[in-house]
């Protein structure tokens, strides 16, 4: 794989990248939310929009990871306030069962997360971009790079 | 069946009836033969009054008040009205002067049995009688006049006979069974509302005291009635029957009010029911709740000598159960302290404002000084947000009739220590001041069912828990659902003016969407390719919308099942997408080749 960006070997702290998708209607909202409320959060995340976060093949994940995100999180609606329904509901379903096959390929599964962030939650997509981007910090750099 | 019923009796009524005509007080009236004398009459306008007599129940003919001067042939008797059944050629004279003495001689027996009662005072003095020269019985303390009113709704209606007449003579009493109170009675209080005298009151019939209605406009100030107009405006303006107090709906039996409807509109078999109503597009206008007090003990709260703004409306109203007289206790209050930003502005609860109470405080303080010019006026507040319209020169006007401001931090404590009679407000920095009334200006909060309407409706809440707009600027009355718009208070607090403005932007909206010929449709819809779809039929079980069905096409001669997209119900959410194993179906805008070219862009930047 062609590393177009010099790895920043010699950095003292290691900033990881995370990947995010973003439901268009509850975390994609929350996130603009958080911008337009100027409430700070760490610029490690890559929000990637997709209508619902049901959208999320896991394919996705899987690729995000293999190019080298030392994180990826996928967020929704909250339970019941899917604009589809239930697109957070199967998005979980294949989360869970994802993070199950991720301990065989001897990833941690901890680097994928979901969350529920509605698009009221500007405080919290930063809390969770906060908490997450810590989290990543202490696992270290996604081993596929 | 009752309906049939009555249908019946009316034509049998008909084919009998015929007309008579008759003379009342020199005014000639034509009245169906056999109809009460009394009814007739009063139709006709005489004015005769009545202890014992009840629309609803069989004539009784107990209390003899409402004798008349009846000539038949020639002969003039006096009868009972109320018991007596018209005549073809009969002449009444309601008000001669026989008729009035005797009647002067009975409300002196009444009164002789009931000198206390307020009612039959009343009465005795409209016809000039204030004494009474018969014996004063019972040291004067009885106030039943033995109409048997009670005792007749409660045979004749409630269909129970729970109470009854015992004893004989001047003994004769309304009492229970063996004096002793039973669950037989199921303390409906018909009998205390058909009493013309404080009798049933003051004895405490059933033993236990029967339960108000609290009524739900009156904010409980006042009680209703099982049928009543759920407020002065309501739209229609006609009575609802609550069938979960409602004798005849919760027991059988009743139907009280049958009687005194002349429409006949009242109908017992009416059932609530769900109407499935297709519509184009939705206004949520649901409203608000308020907060409430007793959330914040320091304000003592007791809905009594502490009231909340709104019950103070109700107080001050010309329609309302005081009719317009502030009045605690029976007396006007003097000192009246307002206080400010109750339940709202609050950082452990809600952080909001509730943006109207600063005005309506002040115009409350307004309506004070204008019914009461020499009560002392304080408001506490903590900012003055007096933002609209004309409403700084208000908040000047309302200072300049003599309202003391008071401001208080935030965070400063307040206290409401009731007082013996009055009550005491403390607060932080100011003397303490003695208050006749408080008026708590409470916040305006999101109404209980927001979360279940939020869901029903696929809409979002705010953090604050009122509806969320689809954007705070640009589009302050669309919701992320196509097709439904928020209007008033279910989005945030905001006055009568600002209301208006958001429901008309609203009801533009809706127009906007139904004066279209064409509706547009979402453009992320999703596509099948039928070469790689295998028909395995994923994509069905995962669509919400049951956007995709499978369809029989010949590939190639050969007859295969392959999925496909109904674009009109489709909503684009990719879930199929998702779904596909061979990734034949892919969703406009969002495919797998595009959201992967992305990631891949993101391998760049990692």
């Amino acid at each position: 794989m062609s590393q177009l960006v010099t790895q920043p070997e010699k950095k003292p702290q290691f900033e990881p990248k995370i990947a995010a998708f973003l439901c268009n209607w509850c975390s994609y909202a929350g996130a603009d939310l958080a911008g337009t409320s100027r409430i700070k959060y760490p610029p490690n995340v890559l929000p990637i929009r997709v209508m619902c976060s049901g959208r999320v093949d896991p394919l996705f994940v899987m690729e995000a990871l293999r190019k080298g995100a030392d994180g990826v999180l996928i967020a929704g609606c909250h339970p019941g306030d899917c604009h589809y329904q239930s697109g957070n509901y199967k998005m979980r379903r294949r989360i869970l069962l994802l993070t199950k096959m991720l301990e065989q390929f001897s990833i941690d599964p901890r680097r994928v997360r979901y969350e529920f962030v509605s698009a009221s939650e500007g405080q919290k997509f930063a809390s969770v971009v906060t908490e997450f981007v810590e989290e990543i910090k202490e696992i270290g750099p996604n081993p596929l790079k | 069946m009752a309906d049939n019923g009555t249908e019946k009796d009316n034509e049998k009524k008909k084919d009998k009836q015929k007309n008579v005509t008759i003379t009342i007080d020199g005014q000639v009236v034509t009245a169906p033969e056999g109809e009460i004398l009394l009814e007739v009459a009063q139709t006709a306008g005489a004015d005769i009054p009545t202890l014992c007599y009840h629309k609803a129940l069989a004539p009784y003919g107990a209390c003899r008040l409402c004798l008349v001067e009846v000539e038949d042939n020639g002969q003039k008797k006096l009868h009972a009205s109320c018991t007596y059944k018209v005549k073809d050629g009969i002449t009444v004279s309601t008000a001669s002067e026989r008729v009035v003495k005797t009647r002067k001689v009975i409300l002196e027996l009444i009164l002789a049995r009931c000198p206390g009662d307020e009612y039959i005072q009343q009465l005795a003095h409209q016809y000039g009688v204030e004494k009474t020269r018969f014996k004063i019985r019972f040291n004067g303390e009885e106030t039943c006049v033995l109409c048997g009113l009670c005792v007749r709704i409660c045979r004749e209606k409630m269909e129970k006979g729970a109470i009854g007449f015992v004893n004989r003579g001047w003994k004769r009493e309304v009492m229970l069974p063996f004096n002793q109170s039973s669950d037989y009675c199921m303390v409906c209080g018909s009998c205390l509302s058909v009493c013309p005298t404080s009798a049933i009151k003051n004895k405490n019939i059933f033993g236990k005291d029967p339960i108000l209605i609290p009524s739900e406009f009156e904010i409980g100030l006042t009680s209703r009635h099982p049928i009543y107009v759920p407020f002065p405006q309501a739209v229609p303006n006609t009575p609802v029957i609550d069938d979960t107090v409602c004798v005849h709906h919760t027991v059988g039996g009743c139907k009280t009010c049958e009687s005194f409807c002349e429409a006949d509109a009242i109908e017992f078999e009416q059932k609530e029911e769900v109407v499935d109503i297709d519509v184009g597009a939705i206004a949520v206008a649901t409203g608000f709740d308020l907060f409430d007090p007793q959330q914040k003990p320091e304000y003592d709260y007791d809905g009594h000598r502490v009231i909340t703004g709104l019950e103070f409306e109700r107080l001050v109203n010309a329609s309302g159960p005081t009719g317009g007289k502030i009045k605690v206790d029976g007396k006007e209050p003097k000192k009246v302290v307002f206080i400010q930003c109750v339940g709202s502005r609050d950082k452990q609860g809600n952080e909001y404002c509730s943006r109207i109470c600063c005005m309506y405080t002040a115009k409350q303080a307004h309506l004070v000084r204008e019914k009461i010019p020499d009560a002392a006026l304080t408001v506490y507040y903590t900012d003055m947000r007096a933002f609209g319209k004309g409403f700084e020169e208000f908040y000047n006007r309302v200072q300049r009739e003599g309202v003391t401001y008071k401001r208080r931090e935030l965070d400063d404590p307040i206290e409401v220590i009731p007082d013996g009679g009055t009550v005491l407000v403390k607060v932080k920095g100011y003397e303490d001041v003695e208050a006749d009334l408080v008026v708590l200006a409470t916040a305006v909060v999101p109404r209980k069912d927001t979360p279940a309407l939020a869901q029903l409706l696929n809409i979002n809440q705010s953090a604050d828990g009122f509806l969320l707009e689809a954007h705070p600027k640009l589009r302050p009355v669309d919701t992320f659902t196509d097709g439904i718009f928020l209007a008033g208070c279910c989005q945030s607090p905001k006055d009568i003016p600002d209301t208006v403005a958001q429901a008309s932007a609203a009801a533009s909206r809706v127009c906007n969407i139904l004066s279209k010929p064409k509706l547009e449709i979402e453009a992320t819809t999703a596509q099948v390719d039928q070469m790689l779809c295998r028909g395995c039929g994923f994509c069905i079980d995962v669509c919400p919308y049951e956007a995709v069905e499978l369809k029989e096409v010949n590939q190639f001669g050969h007859i295969v099942e392959v999925a496909e997209v109904n674009e009109a119900l489709c909503k684009g959410c990719g879930a199929c997408s998702a779904a596909c194993l061979s990734g034949a179906i892919q969703q406009k805008g969002f495919t797998d080749k595009q959201i992967l070219a992305t990631i891949d862009a993101l391998g760049g930047i990692l």
